[in-house]
């Protein structure tokens, strides 16, 4: 029923191996996510990675934690999810301001560029304001040419500032969801 | 997964951490945080008084990056029922060195003690079981608590020191020539060991079979042995003023 429209620009096929590289760069070892398709690419190289572990979950808020003791026994990970279930993490986010342990978070935007859906649209439009008033940091990458220098940037704040870090990657970037036969 | 009433949540938990080793342990919010605090400080205790519903996934996050550390989560029913998805993502990474400790009060006992979920219908081993956690089970006394894996060690550290002094000493008899070549220390100390055992076991049973008084039956079964492997032994109450030789025992 529903197909993924290609990305506006085609020099950004690569911008998940991009993110893909950055993390390999940072050991980052745990990988916890709620599958979504804008993620789908970074999430099939992270099953096939030997060093990282991807982790389902059942809801967003249990990767908060994860990262949480994952860190507290020496590892890194990175948070992969879409931007609806950032509204489950609230609560749980207390957790990167009690401990300050290097959160990253990689979200994958709906609700906002050319969305066909209004069930995205809310979660979508209070994205960014749900993590700055919880404490999180957001940074964003809109064109994919920027992807590269946005997630460098966002993983030496959030690993070597300990600074709780969201990337929001745009709709325009993963490209708008259309709804078909 | 108790009633309050049959067990003291102190003293489980004191129990549960009596001998911990280099566990890391991860209490819930909010009072098996108090129990963890309770049983003794630690700097590998890692408590919640907050992040409700994550106590799971901590202890997840930690056993998956310390693999070889076992990792304890000590959490209560309300907290669990809120992470009851976390219990699905266990059951799908499967750590083996991770342990899920609810203490089931079925209540939320520090808000008012209003009944939870698991007072009427919620079974949380059944979840646990069902999300492909298959060792989970309902512990209700204080017995099923203190069987612990790590007590087969305990009982048999006493019966396996016993037999090694055993060896030691028949050995040495070999040794100074005492004995005869060719024989086991090892069977020797076994077979002396399991009729003493056997005795001890079953002479109110059977005291057709073990009619020698208790006082005695040891000592009559340490002469037999060391017959059997050679040493020229005494009379029982050794005077020894029959026997001039020098090598000579008296067991």
């Amino acid at each position: 029923m529903h197909a993924r429209a290609d990305a506006s620009s085609e020099q950004g096929a690569n911008w998940p191996e991009d993110i893909f590289a950055i993390l390999q760069r940072y050991d980052v070892r745990q990988v916890p996510y709620v599958p979504d398709a804008g993620h789908s690419q970074l999430i099939n190289r992270v099953l096939a990675s030997s060093t990282m572990r991807g982790i389902p979950l059942t809801t967003e808020e249990e990767g908060v934690a994860l990262l949480a003791g994952a860190w507290a026994g020496g590892q890194r990970g990175v948070l992969l999810m879409q931007s609806s279930g950032v509204g489950n993490c609230i609560n749980m986010l207390s957790l990167t301001q009690i401990f300050r342990f290097p959160f990253l978070t990689l979200v994958t935007m709906r609700g906002e560029w050319g969305e066909f859906n209004p069930w995205q649209v809310p979660m979508g439009a209070s994205t960014q304001g749900v993590f700055e008033l919880s404490g999180v940091r957001v940074l964003r990458a809109t064109h994919p040419g920027e992807v590269k220098d946005v997630m460098e940037a966002a993983a030496s704040q959030a690993y070597n500032a300990c600074t709780a870090t969201a990337v929001l990657l745009s709709q325009r970037l993963i490209g708008t969801k259309v709804f078909v036969k | 997964m108790s009633k309050a009433n049959l067990l003291d949540r102190r003293k489980v938990v004191k129990t549960l951490l009596a001998d911990r080793k280099d566990a890391l342990v991860v209490g819930g919010l909010g009072a098996t945080t108090y129990d963890l605090a309770a049983a003794g400080d630690h700097a590998r205790n890692f408590a919640l008084w907050g992040a409700m519903g994550g106590a799971v996934m901590i202890g997840l996050g930690l056993a998956l990056a310390q693999p070889k550390l076992p990792v304890v989560v000590i959490t209560g029913d309300g907290e669990m029922l809120m992470g009851m998805g976390s219990l699905a993502t266990v059951g799908l990474q499967k750590p083996s060195n991770l342990t899920i400790i609810v203490l089931d009060n079925e209540c939320y006992g520090e808000t008012g003690g209003q009944v939870s979920h698991t007072s009427g219908a919620a079974d949380l081993v059944g979840v646990a079981k069902a999300c492909g956690i298959r060792d989970a089970r309902t512990l209700e006394t204080m017995s099923e608590i203190e069987e612990r894996p790590e007590m087969s060690e305990c009982a048999s550290c006493v019966p396996r020191q016993a037999s090694n002094d055993l060896c030691l000493y028949l050995t040495d008899l070999k040794r100074q020539g005492l004995a005869m070549e060719d024989f086991d220390p090892k069977s020797a100390a076994a077979m002396l060991m399991g009729a003493i055992f056997a005795d001890a076991m079953g002479r109110d049973m059977m005291p057709d079979v073990y009619p020698q008084p208790a006082g005695s039956a040891a000592h009559m079964y340490s002469r037999l042995l060391l017959r059997a492997i050679g040493v020229e032994i005494g009379p029982a109450k050794a005077t020894n003023k029959q026997n001039k030789r020098p090598k000579q025992l008296s067991a």
